[in-house]
């Protein structure tokens, strides 16, 4: 049968088993756009700015594991959606990204609304398409979501002038696809995981430290009972978190900068650590050359290019991370190995004596709330239980650090880029795919007005958040680094002239709340949480002199930690202050 | 560390932008490029990029591991983890005036295997062909202040013995 492209395209997305595209229209795209009117199957959700598409999509995506898809116009529309593009590449989540181009005689007349669309994503997406040929259209977009959802996932754009959605061609979804040139290794090489699987049973100070490849990878299970059968500590990274219960005993927090004593101090005096689908961040390692300096490191990643990159390791496995466990437990299992109980008893009790030291806690019973009981008390009144998205800030590293995450997909933050603007979208994509689940975005007043605007959306579709504002007045993380490195001079890391969170929440129709005593942050929490079809924006008037402890100075090592109340900031390196 | 050079042939798909992926990376992650060459081969549908580039062999494994991560690059190998040959094309324009100028630039040219491929009451344009080293060897052997144009296409090659690159 033949079908215009606008139609095959959302054909394609209908055999996807798209549920929601996240899109804005424009000329380029209005053919598309007919042809999503009068279907049911998927549904557009009409935001109010491209990139919050993309950030939407995106949480849709991190939340439920299938591809966020996103359809922007050419042009301005595109790169809009940049921003978003590029968060979603640096942090590994699937998704297709439809953009129109200006009809195909006219692409390089600098057209109205023309932009190079394939070179201005190129260098922050997986790959990209310009599709030429109405009878390219099908298979592309298969190969779209092909290359989006499998090996390393990543984002993947599909550019399409304007008259290729006009043109005719039959159609015919392809089923399968096979690409020469594209192969992930998914199955890790058995001689490899022999190998490591004796170095890791033989060690006396073992540490594992997993990353966001795991919840990709859909293999928390077998992470859980793979490192609850050796006894092993465990650290995740921020991107990580959730793969492995936080209420877990053998958990021992997060990692990096502003990861727990034990997590660093962990790191620091391991004597194998067991790196899996984490990628040697540089807010993770610290000092390169001091990192892990007493380990031998096995590391377990789907992109080959990923190990060796930062850290040299003794024993590379590329494979799938579920796919690696699984043939882990069963070797384990088979040889009848086990750890060396007696020394990892003597690690455990040194691992306790660092978490005696708790970094994490902070002063009670004041007049002012702490960011931080704020997020204790969400934590509680949530059971732990709610999706939680941030933006990017001090506020992000307290929702890290004190909301305990239990399962995979439940914390989605903005990692690797740190885009201020995503957790307000994110939640949105988040409660699209889970909408009888608690999702919260904690934010901060800054990161907050990046991408306001979707509270409109939020109204329109009827997708109620919890909107978790700490306000503490300040650009907080820039204040504190200004603060511990450049003497308190605060330049420009004051906000004034906020607007009343309360007044702003009402107008776009939803509930707004301010709180400004620790007495009341349990029962406006409570009070917010009841109102389960409502969106709420809980603006909470917080500390603006608290800082995020524990912390690394750039360029510091794992073992050199800087904890609330017990160390002055030193002065960093000259080298420590070129690094952000 | 040392940096050594090394000579990366790809067979790439043959598609509109795939070259550019190549390029992008390079400058994206700063790495060293210092020739590129492509063409398409006897199959239609792939093209085959030869570049040369220097660093230390973390650098230069993180550029391979790079390269293989594109979706567009179908195969490639590092040529000088074996033997290889090397050849590069070069076209030079020289002035040549009167005969001690004209004798001297074709025994020159003779030396080098060179080839005279055009010839004017005033130039000569010789061409040349072999290792970088070979080329720069003819270049230093001319009086500079005859030289008026000198093109080089960069560096191809191929791996000796059986071995070969396909799909």
């Amino acid at each position: 049968m033949e079908l215009t492209g606008a139609e095959i395209i959302v054909r394609c997305l209908q055999e996807e088993g798209v549920e929601y595209v996240f899109g804005y229209p424009g000329g380029a795209v209005l053919h598309i756009y007919d042809a999503l009117n009068g279907q049911e199957a998927v549904q557009h959700v009409l935001v109010r700015h491209e990139q919050a598409a993309t950030h939407a999509a995106d949480g849709y995506a991190r939340a439920s594991g299938k591809p966020g898809v996103v359809l922007v116009t050419s042009g301005p529309g595109l790169t809009n959606a940049v921003t978003g593009i590029a968060t979603a590449y640096m942090d590994s989540i699937p998704m297709v990204v439809l953009s129109g181009q200006v009809p195909t005689k006219l692409i390089g007349n600098d057209a109205f609304q023309e932009v190079d669309s394939v070179g201005i994503t190129r260098p922050c997406v997986k790959h990209n398409f310009l599709v030429k040929d109405v009878r390219d259209l099908a298979t592309t977009i298969k190969r779209a979501f092909f290359i989006a959802s499998t090996g390393r996932p990543g984002p993947v754009l599909v550019d399409v002038p304007k008259d290729v959605t006009s043109q005719k061609a039959d159609f015919e979804y392809p089923k399968t696809i096979k690409m020469r040139s594209y192969n992930p290794t998914v199955k890790g090489h058995t001689g490899q995981i022999r190998k490591a699987v004796d170095l890791i049973m033989g060690a006396k100070r073992p540490m594992v430290y997993s990353g966001g490849g795991v919840i990709l990878s859909e293999a928390s299970k077998e992470l859980t009972e793979f490192t609850r059968m050796l006894g092993y500590p465990i650290t995740n990274t921020l991107m990580g978190l959730g793969a492995y219960p936080a209420t877990d005993p053998q958990f021992v927090g997060m990692l990096g900068m502003h990861g727990t004593y034990e997590a660093n101090m962990g790191m620091h005096e391991c004597d194998m650590l067991l790196a899996i689908g984490a990628r040697f961040d540089d807010r993770v390692t610290g000092n390169l050359e001091k990192f892990c300096p007493y380990a031998k490191i096995v590391h377990i990643d789907i992109d080959p290019s990923s190990i060796a990159k930062n850290v040299k390791v003794d024993i590379p496995i590329v494979g799938s991370v579920a796919n690696v466990l699984r043939t882990m437990i069963t070797m384990i299992k088979e040889s009848g190995q086990s750890p060396d109980q007696q020394a990892l008893a003597k690690w455990w009790e040194q691992i306790n004596e660092w978490r005696a030291i708790k970094c994490l806690d902070y002063p009670r019973g004041g007049e002012i709330i702490k960011p931080q009981y704020v997020v204790d008390e969400l934590y509680r009144v949530t059971r732990g239980e709610a999706i939680v998205t941030s933006d990017v800030g001090q506020h992000q590293m307290w929702a890290a650090q004190y909301y305990l995450f239990d399962r995979p997909r439940q914390w989605i933050n903005s990692g690797g880029l740190g885009t201020m603007g995503f957790g307000l979208p994110a939640a949105m994509g988040a409660k699209f795919a889970f909408p009888d689940q608690e999702v919260v975005c904690i934010t901060g007043e800054g990161s907050i007005q990046m991408m306001l605007q979707e509270l409109s959306t939020m109204k329109q579709y009827g997708t109620p958040v919890k909107i978790v504002n700490l306000n503490n007045r300040y650009l907080g993380m820039v204040r504190q680094w200004q603060e511990f490195f450049y003497e308190k001079r605060y330049s420009h890391s004051y906000m004034d002239a906020l607007p009343d969170f309360v007044k702003l929440a009402e107008a776009y129709g939803h509930v707004g709340m301010m709180i400004e005593k620790p007495g009341d942050v349990e029962g406006a929490l409570r009070e917010a949480f009841a109102l389960k079809d409502r969106t709420v924006f809980l603006d909470f008037i917080t500390d603006p002199a608290e800082n995020v402890y524990p912390m690394i100075p750039a360029g510091g090592a794992h073992n050199e930690m800087l904890l609330a109340g017990r160390d002055q900031m030193r002065s960093t390196t000259e080298e420590g202050m070129i690094l952000v | 560390m040392s940096t050594r050079r090394h000579i990366i042939s790809i067979l790439l798909e043959n598609e509109a932008g795939a070259l550019s992926r190549v390029a992008n990376l390079f400058s994206a992650r700063g790495y060293n490029i210092e020739s590129l060459t492509v063409a398409p081969t006897e199959d239609g549908s792939l093209s085959r990029l030869t570049l040369v580039t220097s660093g230390t062999e973390e650098i230069v494994e993180q550029i391979v591991k790079q390269l293989n991560k594109l979706v567009d690059v179908v195969k490639l190998i590092d040529l000088t983890e074996g033997p290889y040959l090397e050849r590069e094309l070069m076209l030079v324009k020289a002035r040549a005036v009167g005969n001690d100028e004209r004798g001297e630039m074709e025994r020159l040219t003779s030396i080098f295997r060179g080839h005279i491929v055009d010839v004017t009451d005033s130039t000569f344009t010789i061409e040349l062909s072999g290792t970088g080293e070979k080329l720069d060897g003819f270049l230093h052997a001319v009086n500079p202040d005859n030289l008026l144009e000198v093109v080089r296409s960069g560096v191809t090659g191929i791996s000796r013995g059986q071995k070969a690159l396909r799909v």
